[in-house]
């Protein structure tokens, strides 16, 4: 118990994805790359597709409303208790000594609730932390299911990594014009058919910012791909959409941090993810921010910036039925606040 | 917005990580009570440093004690008695004249 206190914490990944987008497919493959043989499985029922693994547990969903009510802070009731459990056999010798949990969520899940059960949860923010987020587009049905579920779309929203299945059986034009609205979306994951190879897939979701040697590439590409805010044009306007917030001359630490979580408190139901990089006045070192809905991970440095990128602060607010312009107008109102406060 | 909101350990909250070179961590909350005030005159109130932790007060004396700046807004708006929002054209509008 002392020496798993004191261990580094385990890596959560979320695998995501609609009905039939093919996650457990995609599971299946994930787990015969060496790259991912030391991992957990969490899934939510035990499908069809025999998952030939070290370990499978089969989750129920239950739902457990905080005291709080808070609906985007809403507790897995069971996926915590799965993962205590597992940690127990873990500690108890019962199971290999696993260093990953990969959880599949049911298709109609939405992913706050899942990420604010690793993250906040007491007893496991301090034993897991969280990985990746994979989210599968069916790219047959992807385009209809977006239009249809606005779950499929806070999937997409959340997303790390968006893994595109099944284009094979549709035209590529298809597959192109449903690539354009997902990074629309979110141009903050990276996106890639599920046609590659077993360990290209497992070094994507291995990848993460807990590793600060793939730190700068991963954050990197999460502003190479941000589009302007004025995107507006693109062929499809999403109900959701990023938004790129600039500012190049460094900007005041204790402004952005309450001017965040004004916005958060307020809006945080719509706001389903922020990534961005920040220059902050008086440390060198670009300071990187990014969290899901209301829950902002412990701000992580970076050696430099990411090559290419100039120091500057750049921040994309995924968001739904957010006025961009209004949300620029804001940032830059509450920030330029802290530049009449004397220096302390 | 519930109390984990945005917390990420005890009465820790993200935005508490890395402040400015060379600032003490006590120079550090007096900078960030003093921006907060700013923020937060529009709407009557005060924020004031206190035993590691803040007080926030009305204009009528109504006061409470804020652990860090995640619960710091839905306090606000309880003292105030209406929401506090960032994107409120009206509130952009009256801070934008300073």
């Amino acid at each position: 118990m002392v020496s798993d206190a004191a261990a580094p914490p385990l890596t959560a990944n979320l695998l995501t994805g609609f009905l039939g987008s093919g996650k457990t497919t995609l599971l299946r493959r994930l787990l015969r790359s060496p790259r991912l043989a030391d991992s957990a499985v969490l899934i939510n029922e035990l499908g069809e597709v025999g998952l030939d693994h070290l370990l499978v547990e089969a989750v129920d969903e239950e739902v457990v409303l905080l005291r709080s009510g808070c609906l985007c802070c809403t507790i897995r009731g069971e996926l915590k208790e799965a993962l205590l459990r597992l940690l127990e056999r873990r500690r108890r010798g019962g199971v290999p000594p696993f260093s990953r949990v990969v959880i599949e969520t049911t298709g109609l899940a939405e992913p706050a609730p899942l990420v604010a059960t690793l993250t906040a949860d007491p007893m496991l923010r301090w034993q897991f932390r969280l990985g990746a987020i994979v989210t599968v587009v069916d790219a047959v049905n992807g385009d209809d299911t977006l239009n249809r579920f606005v779950e499929a779309m806070h999937q997409v929203a959340v997303a790390d990594r968006l893994v595109l299945s099944k284009t094979d059986l549709v035209e590529p034009a298809q597959v192109a014009a449903l690539s354009a609205r997902l990074r629309a979306i979110n141009p903050t994951a990276t996106l890639t058919p599920s046609a590659i190879a077993d360990d290209a897939l497992a070094e994507l979701v291995v990848m993460d910012l807990h590793d600060p040697d793939a730190r700068p590439a991963e954050v990197g590409h999460w502003l190479a791909a941000a589009p302007p805010d004025d995107a507006g044009h693109t062929p499809h306007r999403p109900e959701v959409r990023a938004h790129l917030l600039t500012m190049d001359e460094p900007v005041d630490w204790a402004a952005f941090g309450l001017w965040l979580a004004m916005l958060l408190n307020r809006h945080g139901d719509r706001i389903l993810r922020v990534k961005g990089l920040l220059r902050v006045v008086g440390i060198d070192q670009p300071i990187v921010v990014q969290g899901v809905q209301h829950l902002i991970h412990e701000p992580q440095h970076l050696a430099s910036w990411p090559p290419g990128l100039a120091p500057g602060t750049r921040l994309v607010v995924i968001a739904r039925s957010l006025d961009g312009a209004l949300l620029d107008r804001s940032f830059r109102t509450f920030l330029r606040l802290a530049a009449a406060v004397p220096a302390g | 917005m519930c109390g984990l909101c945005g917390l990420f350990g005890g009465a820790r909250h993200w935005s508490d990580a890395p402040g400015e070179r060379g600032r003490t961590p006590e120079a550090e909350r007096r900078h960030r009570v003093e921006v907060a005030n700013r923020m937060l005159q529009p709407f009557g109130l005060r924020l004031a440093s206190w035993a590691g932790r803040y007080t926030l007060t009305g204009r009528t004396g109504r006061a409470a004690v804020v652990d860090h700046v995640g619960t710091l807004w839905p306090t606000a708006e309880r003292l105030a008695g209406r929401p506090c929002d960032p994107l409120d054209p009206a509130l952009l509008g009256e801070l934008e004249r300073w």
